[in-house]
């Protein structure tokens, strides 16, 4: 190690979720250091004392107790933080949370799909609280294909399908923005179970069809890797051919950051492109669903694909009034007119834009092809700059805030 | 402290250096055996149950999970570990070492404490029998049969003590504790909440939140008793408690969690569409709230009581966190709040606090159970509805003490006979409200599902995933 290297000591601190805690007070009546304390409102444990003997884990009658954060020991939660918590903070990096922890797909992929917004980021501070790891590869769901339908026009290159699972009798309770996962059947060439697969939700937390136990996920078929060679995607190809009645295992549900804000005026900006399109499209519909609760805040969407007809949801995005969602597409193949990108169209409306970034209760999104990522990134700069502010400064407080959540791949 | 489970009768009170006391409960056990056969959880013979045992009162020990069938559950005898040089607390002993053997003097009144102590637990058992036919889930109904064979285990901890520490007297009170019958007309349970029917789930869940909290406060009490085997009891029950407590709170969330997603869905807060779509409409759990919760507040005794003081001046049954409370522990002089009716209103008066422990403890399980009413409330407020469950007023629906001559209101106004009867469909449940959610007591029982009343829980009992067949029928 070269003399420059700081090392950062990273502890497992041990945490209680205050949604599950019913305050019995058996954990600080077990611990035989005394870390655990509380107030009026939370119990909760003091890292300084705590030294994670566990004694107070198999008395606690709720599974409360069982919570760890690998945090930098400088960062570590204080007391007041604790305190003042409704839900726990979502774990900064995957894979060391419980006693079951991610698959380890699932880790390699989230990480990937979020390096985008430069690092960590926390959900919405009015999110619901999500569900994860409900199900694993050892201990699937089995989902109910119940439609399967092609988004894309027929004269599409791509073949884009809305597909519908149905979950029968078991809770597979998801937010909009969470992601399942799915594990196509048989081996692959090695011999080796298939890697698991991770598919955003296409519907809101209710349901594709609500009270039926359902969710819709966006899948394009894939028919050539990164490098445009042909290869045939195993997992798409599987869930594009599934016929209505077919089968499927699905593990998860996963995701604890990129979720929509709850509150009453909360604004969403939203850039996608092609299937990215799955998360925006369970926003806008839980927003939709909602319209006569009348809570406000503004929904912008820039969206982009080749060719109208390649672009999953035309047609019902187009239906949608003016007053309820202010729509950007962007098509880069049209015939006869210029190439038009995301980013092209988030420089044209760089007023709202900046305006909607500097709002505290603005909530942005960005899903699609990693190549997009760039181009966004410096469309957002320009219009900062455009309109007097420094993104640079605004990046690392909006993931401070929750505010900016970035899934490519 | 390991338990001895070599014994027939597991406990790590060294029974077997006393036949004489070893004897008597063996001959008590299989009469406790066929009490539960006659009255406990209707037709479980053969099933098998995922339940927590203790095997050991460490706490690494005593939440040991494993299938049990209930009737081979290892019910027991457990202390918590001896604290050494305890002394006694609070009243006219204060700092006297704590009595191992009871106290001549103040034998029948600790006695009479073990006894109305001991009555709750075979009572409630008694009470939730049916309730396994209507479950909404195999998450829910291994619940229900936890907290059954726990209400078991705590009969036999206060069974221990009499047999220990009274002698005959002793041994003829622990008979009778399986001879009363809840809601008996004959012979029932000796407090009156413990006589209700508990007709449904709902009913369980406030039972398990509202009544089983005044078991934790009463259980705290005692724990800090001069008397020290029952303090150590106590506190060992108290580990237990808790997850009945659980039941109740998180019984409750999850209604609440379902409904609203209904009224969200549904853009409605009509009662007859939400009932149609098969939920409970949230002014139904608001009159089964302030059912429950007033019965309980009955529990507490007499507002101004002189066997309160007495027993506190004696060291037998201290407040609650007794020891943490910083004063002379005497209550010499002391004066406290109570409710008393004049003029036609409810008013507040002053009376010595040595005599209003009772209402002190009243007051404790307020706090305790309005905290967790707020954490129902988070629910209801994430969905965005406009809605707030409410704890009604302390004297409302009284059946105990100078307050139950009045009619108040859960507002706390006092008012006339007809205008209680008029409105006391709004404030407790109806019978159409209970012929309502009777209505949607059906069975669940394949693993992962639940009724469409409730929602799934946040996490399963002992990690284990949504669709574990926590219990399977044989």
């Amino acid at each position: 190690m070269g003399t420059h290297t700081q090392t950062v000591e990273v502890i497992r601190q041990h945490l209680i979720d205050p949604e599950i805690c019913i305050r019995c007070n058996t954990c600080e009546e077990t611990c035989p250091v005394d870390a655990v304390t509380h107030d009026a409102r939370n119990y909760v444990v003091d890292a300084a004392k705590c030294n994670g003997c566990n004694e107070c884990i198999a008395p606690c009658p709720t599974g409360a107790i069982d919570n760890w954060r690998s945090v930098q020991q400088s960062e570590a939660y204080t007391l007041e933080q604790q305190l003042s918590w409704d839900t726990l903070p979502p774990q900064q990096e995957a894979g060391t949370e419980t006693a079951s922890s991610l698959p380890n797909d699932v880790v390699r992929i989230t990480a990937l799909a979020t390096s985008g917004q430069g690092g960590t980021a926390a959900p919405p501070w009015s999110a619901a609280h999500p569900y994860v790891n409900l199900y694993t590869i050892e201990r699937p769901a089995i989902a109910t294909v119940t439609g399967n339908f092609r988004l894309t026009g027929g004269g599409a290159s791509s073949d884009i399908r809305h597909i519908v699972l149905d979950f029968g009798g078991a809770a597979f309770p998801v937010l909009e923005g969470q992601t399942i996962g799915i594990v196509p059947p048989g081996l692959d060439a090695q011999g080796r179970p298939h890697h698991l697969r991770l598919y955003s939700v296409a519907s809101p937390r209710e349901g594709e069809r609500p009270r039926y136990n359902n969710l819709a996920l966006t899948v394009k078929r894939v028919t050539e890797d990164h490098d445009r060679q042909p290869v045939a995607g195993v997992a798409s190809n599987f869930l594009c051919d599934l016929a209505k009645g077919d089968e499927v295992k699905v593990v998860g549900p996963y995701g604890t950051t990129f979720l929509m804000p709850n509150h009453p005026g909360s604004s969403l900006l939203m850039v996608c492109t092609g299937t990215g399109s799955a998360p925006m499209r369970a926003m806008t519909e839980r927003r939709r669903r909602r319209i006569a609760q009348k809570e406000g805040g503004e929904l912008m969407l820039f969206f982009g694909a080749r060719t109208p007809d390649e672009l999953p949801y035309f047609g019902p995005l187009q239906k949608l009034p003016k007053e309820f969602i202010d729509i950007n597409f962007a098509f880069s193949r049209v015939a006869g007119a210029q190439k038009q990108y995301v980013q092209d169209r988030i420089r044209e409306r760089s007023a709202d834009v900046a305006r909607l970034i500097a709002d505290a209760n603005c909530h942005i999104y960005v899903c699609g092809l990693k190549d997009m990522e760039d181009g966004v990134d410096r469309a957002f700069r320009d219009a900062c700059r455009a309109h007097g502010s420094d993104w640079d400064q605004c990046l690392p407080e909006l993931r401070a805030q929750g505010r900016y959540h970035v899934e490519t791949y | 402290m390991n338990v001895d489970y070599s014994e027939k009768i597991p406990n790590n009170v060294n029974l077997a250096g006393n036949r004489t006391l070893q004897r008597a409960l063996e001959q008590w056990q299989p009469e406790f055996l066929n009490w539960w056969t006659d009255t406990g959880p209707e037709g479980t013979g053969n099933t098998d149950v995922y339940l927590r045992t203790a095997v050991s009162v460490e706490p690494k020990g005593w939440a040991h999970f494993d299938y049990v069938k209930m009737r081979d559950y290892r019910w027991g005898i457990f202390l918590a570990p001896a604290e050494a040089g305890r002394k006694v607390n609070f009243g006219a002993h204060k700092g006297e070492p704590a009595w191992q053997e009871v106290p001549g003097e103040y034998r029948a009144n600790l006695r009479r404490l073990i006894v109305t102590q001991g009555d709750t637990e075979p009572a409630s058992v008694e009470q939730q029998r049916h309730l396994g036919l209507t479950c909404p889930s195999l998450y829910d109904l291994r619940n229900l049969f936890q907290v059954n064979v726990e209400e078991g285990r705590h009969l036999w901890a206060m069974v221990y003590l009499l047999h220990a520490h009274f002698g005959r007297d002793g041994r003829e009170e622990a008979e009778a504790l399986l001879m009363r019958r809840s809601g008996d007309a004959d012979n029932p349970r000796i407090l009156g909440a413990f006589n209700e029917p508990t007709p449904d789930w709902l009913a369980f869940f406030m039972f398990t939140f509202f009544t089983d909290r005044d078991g934790k406060y009463q259980l705290c009490s005692l724990a800090e008793s001069g008397f020290d085997p029952l303090a150590r009891t106590c506190r060992f029950m108290l580990t237990e408690e808790a997850h009945h407590m659980f039941v109740g709170e998180s019984g409750i969330g999850r209604v609440v969690q379902r409904t609203c997603e209904a009224m969200v869905a549904h853009k409605t807060d009509d009662v007859g569409k939400l009932r149609a779509l098969g939920v409970i409409d949230l002014p139904t759990i608001q009159r089964y709230l302030n059912f429950h919760f007033s019965v309980t507040m009955d529990l507490f005794g007499s507002d101004v009581s002189s066997n309160a003081a007495t027993f506190y001046t004696s060291g037998l049954k201290g407040r609650f966190e007794e020891t943490k409370i910083d004063d002379d522990h005497l209550l010499n002089g002391a004066m406290y709040p109570v409710l008393e009716i004049r003029d036609g209103a409810l008013v507040t008066s002053e009376a010595p606090t040595l005599n209003a422990l009772n209402e002190k403890l009243r007051d404790d399980f307020i706090r305790d159970a309005a905290a967790g009413i707020e954490r129902w409330n988070k629910v209801i407020e994430k969905q965005g509805i406009p809605f707030r469950l409410k704890a009604p007023h302390k004297a409302f629906h009284r059946r105990i003490g100078p307050l139950a001559a009045a009619h108040i209101d859960p507002a706390g106004n006092v008012v006339s006979a007809a205008g209680w009867e008029a409105k006391a469909a709004e404030w407790l449940p109806s019978a159409a409200d209970q012929a309502f959610v009777a209505s949607l007591m059906g069975r669940v029982v394949e693993p992962g599902r639940f009724a469409n009343w409730i929602a799934p829980p946040a996490r399963g009992v002992d990690n284990k995933p949504a669709d574990f067949a926590y219990v399977r029928f044989g």
